[in-house]
Parts: structure tokens; C-alpha cells; sequence
């Protein structure tokens, strides 16, 4: 009944696509452009297989940045101080409550060492990147639907597709999207897909010296993610906005936005 | 590349606190103020339009057809800014052709073909038919064939046809105030639903923006009826500029109100993101939003429009105080939108810091740019005026 169903789903569907691409020739490209994108796999990798998330234990990073810059030369991100896919914050808490955060250059230069006459009460790095929320609202905003969230639950953009209206740039709570200078179209972190598709880990995630950063899937598998989220108490930003990132933080301190 | 360092680079020094590094970049800008403030005067003049055909206020027939005209002309306009705001312009079929439907902004190609189309158009056309038939009649040349063009080569003047003209203008007036309803409260959902931002996030964000809307929209066919009666030499009617002066008066109450509420309604609430944006409030928005749109914009106009409803003032000092209100309300209202689009993006969403926007003179998102779209709407408006004369003698009776 289920099989029969689906048949019939798509018998309508190709029929709709059909008639209306008489009209509108837009349709047929949007039909031809996402068998393309069934060629982002190689052979053997089936994206239902996973649910892909990121760890991190704030407790570990040392905030040398290389992670910043590892993603920036993996991904072409413009080597300027104003566009990340990831970058890494600094937060210094001072006696009687007052609070420095800086990023200076994402952290891709490391920090300078922060000259203060108060109390120290605590400090700590902050590495942060796109959530791949799993109710993105970039996604949902985009007019066109050039950013979507793929199967295995990474949310990406097709600068093809993509108008450069912004919109998802204001949806975004995280601050995690630019517009790139040269293609004028939305950039944000892939989770390196490129790679997670051959097996291979994220560049931050390989490069980082400490570990800090844990790379695997959610689902209930024997992965290293998994394995943090047992033996962590973890948080996520923003919970009270409803995205459900798949970005989980240990040791996130409540300064923290 | 280099270009968008040397554009940047000088922000950095204009940051306090700290700001997320891709907010460096304010997304929104200048023309993105346009839009809105334009839309606005579109459903403005529009609504305003209504009061003759739905609510039979015969004072304001005079401006019957200007306000129609005049809102064609904006609406007409109303996309450019947007075409030229995205970074790929020669994609922007796609909205139409593959439209995300869980997308505000997607809803505003089907909107937008909606009321023009649907509202306008018809309505502009039902009115103006039976005139342009007998206009086509007694002309020669050029203009003959564009009026007769634009009857769509309809020839029946007979009573009947005209009683059905009238009777699609009331059905397409009632359909037509949703509608234009729908045109703007829909550009106020664009900010009002985006929930990362505290600043536009709020569920009156439509309803503040529609009554803003009609005040700027009242506002506009004010000016223009009394600037273009004076160029033609003509006598202005002073009941139909009182009946507009007291609409523009009592939805300037409502739109203050509305506007009180909301902010009542947050400090009251008092959010995480509060002292962020109390600090936006008294530091960088101070003079655009206490200055100019409160006190210019709203306080000012408010008090010159009630002196004349409690003062008997003479009819020539009414004018005066009626034009300098009317226009006050337009920079007020421009301003309500640089507020809320550009006050929307000076603070980070780490809620640590605010950041600055510094508009250029030239470039596309520059300012000149912009005065152009705010001033093609006018060359159209013209253009409009000539083709179809609004005025209450070209009226064939």
C-alpha cells in the first residue's frame, strides 16, 4: 500500500513537472540540477546512514586558532578579517561581573594576551561555527531554496541557485553566514562536506591540537560523538530559539551567546 | 576582493563591545529602507482611495483618482530597490519560477502580480473606461490611440456598461483593502517573523507597519494634491483637505499608539536583549529614532494637526499647517524605516556590542541610488497624469 503510494506520488509530481515546465523552462532545470546533486556521494555513501553533528569541550580549546585557519584555506574563505565559517572567541571575566569577549582576525592569528587591571575570575575560548540546526531558519527563509538541509543533516547553500537576497544572513542567530566578495552569494560552514561525504573528518576538526573538537554522528552509533554526549554534560546556544543545533558544547560557560 | 576590505576595514574602528565577526558587514542597507518606505505609501494611498468607494466619504472624491494613480506610480517602483539590493539580479525569476513556500519572502512575487494586477489595474481601469472611450472620441493622433489602446478597445458607454463598471469597482475596492492590507503587513512580517532578532521580532511588527503605512500614504496624496492644484492654478478644496488632515490625524493617533504599545510592551517584558538595545536606543539611533521620528515625525505633526481641531485657525494657516505636517510625517516615516531596518543590524546578536552604517554616495547601495528611486516614482506619477487625468473637470459627465 506504502509502495503504491509513493508511485503515485511521484507519477503526480512528474506529471506537474511536466506540464508546468511548458511554462515556466525554470522548473526543468530545478528537476535536472537535483539529480546532479545526488553526485555529491561517492560510491558508497548513502547520507541516511547519518545524522552529523559536532562536539566541543571549551575546556580543551587553547584558542590557537587553527582551526579558523585551517577552514579558511579548505574552503576559500576570503583571507579577510570579515568573513568566517568558523571562528573562535575569547572570554574574560573580570571581578564584579564584568565581561571582555574579543575575536580578533576569528582567532586565525591566536590572541594577544589581554593586559588587565581587575581580578581575573575566569577566562576560556569559545569556538564557534554554523549549528546545522535541525530546524534551520535559514532554510526556511530562503525565497528560492538555495539553502536546504541535506539528508544526513548538514545545512548547505547552492551558490547557483542562490539570489544573494541575505535574508538568511538576518534568519541566522548564530551570526554563522557571510556573503561571499567575489560570488556574491551566501557562505557558511559545510562541516568540510566535501570531505565527511570520503570518510574524512572536517578540517577544524583534524587540525585541532588539543581534540577539542569532535566530529561524528548523532545517531546511535559507536562514534566519537556519541561517546562525548555520554560522558558530557552538554548545552547548545540559544535553546530557547527552537533551532536544535547539532553543535553541543561541554562546559559552556553562561556568558556565552 | 580589496574593494570590500577598504569598505570594512574602517567599521572595525566604529565597533563597541564585541560583535559576531561576520556582523561587520551590515547586510540590509539603504535600499532596503526604500522598499518598505515605498510599499507603505503604495497601500497607503490606496486605502485612502477606498474611503470614497467603500465608506462613501464624498469629501475626499477630489483625490479619488490621484491617490490610484499615485499608488500605481510607487507600486510600479517598488521592486527596483530589491532588484538592485540582491547580488545576483539575473537570478530573481527564480522567486517566481521556483518559490520556497515556507519562505515570507517568497510570497512577495505572487503578492505583489496580486495587487497590481488584480486591485490596481482593474480598478484604475473600471474607473477610468468610460472616460477614455469619450476621450478617444474627440482626439487626434497620438494621444487617440493610446487612450483608445487603453480601453482595450471597449466601446460600450451605454448606462448598463457604466453600472457595471461601478458596481466591479465597489467589489474590487472590498477585495482590494485586504489586499493592500495583506501588500504591507506582509513587508512588516518579513522583519516582524525573523526570530533571531529581537528588534524586529514582535507580532505587531505588520500591524505597526501597515498604520505607518496609511499615515505616510495619507500624507503623500495630501502633498502632491496640494502642490499640483497649486501648480495648475486651481482653488484647493478645503473639505476635502480637512476630511484628509483629520484621517491623517486619527491614524497617526492609532500608529503612535501601536508604536507606544511596542515599546511599553519591551521594557516591560524587559528580554535578555534589552540592555542592548537601550544602549542602540541612546547612543547610535538617538537622534533617527528620538529626534527625527518621534519628535519631528510624530510629536510635531501630531500637536500642528490637533491646534487646528481645538483652535479655529483660518483657512490659509490650516494649509500651511497641513503641508508642513504632511511633509514632517513623510521624513518621520522614512526614518520609522531606516530604524527598524538598519536599528535592526547595529547591534550583534551576541547582544555584546553595536556596530555602525555608514551610507556611500555612490555605488548601487549608495545614496544617490536611492534618491533616484525615490524620485522615479514621481516621473511615473507624471507620465501617469498625462496619460489619465485625474482631475475632477476631465470627468466626462
Amino acid at each position: 500500500m506504502k509502495e503504491a503510494n509513493i508511485e503515485r506520488r511521484d507519477f503526480l509530481k512528474r506529471l506537474i513537472v511536466s506540464v508546468l515546465s511548458f511554462s515556466s523552462p525554470g522548473l526543468l532545470k530545478a528537476q535536472e540540477k537535483s539529480k546532479e546533486s545526488t553526485s555529491l556521494y561517492e560510491k558508497g555513501y548513502d547520507p541516511e546512514e547519518h545524522l552529523w553533528g559536532m562536539g566541543i569541550r571549551i575546556n580543551r580549546c587553547i584558542g590557537c586558532g587553527r582551526c579558523a585557519d585551517a577552514c579558511k584555506r579548505e574552503n576559500d574563505v576570503p583571507r579577510l578579517p570579515f568573513f568566517f565559517r568558523t571562528w573562535v572567541e575569547r572570554y574574560i571575566i573580570l571581578e564584579g561581573d564584568e565581561v571582555v569577549v574579543d575575536s580578533p582576525t576569528g582567532g586565525v592569528d591566536g590572541f594577544k594576551t589581554h593586559v588587565q587591571e581587575k581580578k581575573l575570575v575566569r577566562s576560556f575560548f569559545v569556538p564557534k561555527l554554523c549549528n546545522q540546526c535541525d530546524k534551520p531558519p535559514c532554510v526556511q527563509v530562503c525565497p528560492v531554496g538555495a539553502t536546504y538541509k541535506t539528508e544526513d543533516g548538514v545545512t548547505l547553500v547552492d551558490s547557483e541557485y542562490c539570489i544573494g537576497c541575505r535574508y538568511c544572513i538576518q534568519a541566522c542567530p548564530y551570526g554563522a553566514r557571510f556573503i561571499h566578495p567575489r560570488t556574491h552569494t551566501a557562505e557558511k560552514c559545510t562541516f568540510c562536506y566535501h570531505r565527511i561525504v570520503k570518510g574524512l573528518i572536517p578540517a577544524c576538526v583534524k587540525v585541532c591540537p588539543t581534540q577539542a573538537r569532535v566530529f561524528g554522528d548523532t545517531k546511535g552509533r559507536a562514534s566519537p560523538l556519541v561517546r562525548f554526549m555520554r560522558m558530557n554534560k552538554i548545552r547548545v546556544l540559544k535553546p530557547y530559539l527552537n533551532t536544535e543545533p547539532k553543535v553541543f558544547y561541554a562546559g559552556l560557560d553562561m556568558e556565552v551567546k | 576582493m580589496e574593494e570590500i576590505a577598504h569598505q570594512l576595514a574602517p567599521i572595525l574602528e566604529q565597533i563597541t563591545g564585541y560583535i559576531y565577526p561576520n556582523e561587520i558587514e551590515l547586510h540590509w542597507r539603504i535600499l532596503i529602507v526604500v522598499y518598505p518606505y515605498i510599499t507603505g505609501l503604495v497601500a497607503g494611498a490606496f486605502i485612502l482611495a477606498s474611503l470614497v468607494k467603500v465608506f462613501n466619504v464624498r469629501e475626499v472624491q477630489p483625490t479619488y483618482r490621484l491617490s490610484l494613480l499615485t499608488a500605481l506610480a510607487f507600486l510600479i517602483v517598488a521592486p527596483l530597490p530589491l532588484l538592485a539590493h540582491i547580488g545576483h539580479p539575473e537570478k530573481s525569476l527564480e522567486i517566481f519560477l521556483t518559490p520556497n513556500f515556507s519562505s515570507a519572502m517568497a510570497m512577495f512575487g505572487f503578492i505583489y502580480a496580486w495587487y497590481l494586477m488584480a486591485v490596481l489595474l482593474l480598478e484604475i481601469w473600471f474607473d477610468y473606461r468610460r472616460d477614455l472611450i469619450i476621450w478617444a472620441k474627440n482626439e487626434k493622433g497620438l494621444m487617440k490611440w493610446i487612450h483608445r489602446i487603453f480601453t482595450l478597445f471597449s466601446t460600450d458607454t451605454s448606462e448598463r456598461a457604466v453600472r457595471f463598471d461601478k458596481r466591479s469597482i465597489k467589489a474590487i475596492t472590498i477585495v482590494g483593502i485586504p489586499s493592500a492590507f495583506l501588500l504591507h503587513g506582509y513587508v512588516g512580517f518579513i522583519f516582524g517573523s525573523v526570530k533571531a532578532n529581537p528588534w524586529w521580532s514582535s507580532v505587531l511588527m505588520p500591524i505597526v507597519f501597515l498604520f505607518s503605512a496609511i499615515v505616510s500614504g495619507i500624507a503623500l496624496v495630501l502633498l502632491i494634491y496640494m502642490v499640483v492644484t497649486l501648480v495648475r492654478g486651481k482653488e484647493i478644496n478645503m473639505a476635502c483637505l480637512d476630511k484628509l488632515a483629520g484621517y491623517l490625524f486619527y491614524t497617526m493617533i492609532i500608529d503612535f499608539s501601536l508604536e507606544a504599545l511596542d515599546f511599553i510592551h519591551r521594557l516591560y517584558e524587559s528580554e535578555e536583549s534589552i540592555e542592548i538595545l537601550s544602549q542602540l536606543i541612546s547612543g547610535r539611533l538617538f537622534v533617527s529614532l528620538i529626534v527625527i521620528q518621534l519628535l519631528l515625525g510624530m510629536i510635531l505633526p501630531l500637536a500642528g494637526l490637533s491646534s487646528v481641531k481645538l483652535f479655529r485657525v483660518p483657512a490659509e494657516l490650516r494649509r500651511h499647517i497641513y503641508f508642513v505636517s504632511a511633509l514632517l510625517v513623510q521624513v518621520g516615516i522614512f526614518t520609522t524605516r531606516w530604524n527598524v531596518v538598519i536599528g535592526g543590524q547595529l547591534f550583534s546578536k551576541s547582544f555584546r556590542g553595536l556596530t555602525a552604517y555608514k551610507m556611500s554616495l555612490g555605488g548601487v547601495e549608495g545614496l544617490l541610488v536611492s534618491l533616484g528611486f525615490l524620485i522615479l516614482p514621481f516621473i511615473v506619477l507624471y507620465i501617469l497624469v498625462k496619460i489619465f487625468p485625474p482631475w475632477q473637470e476631465a470627468k466626462q459627465p
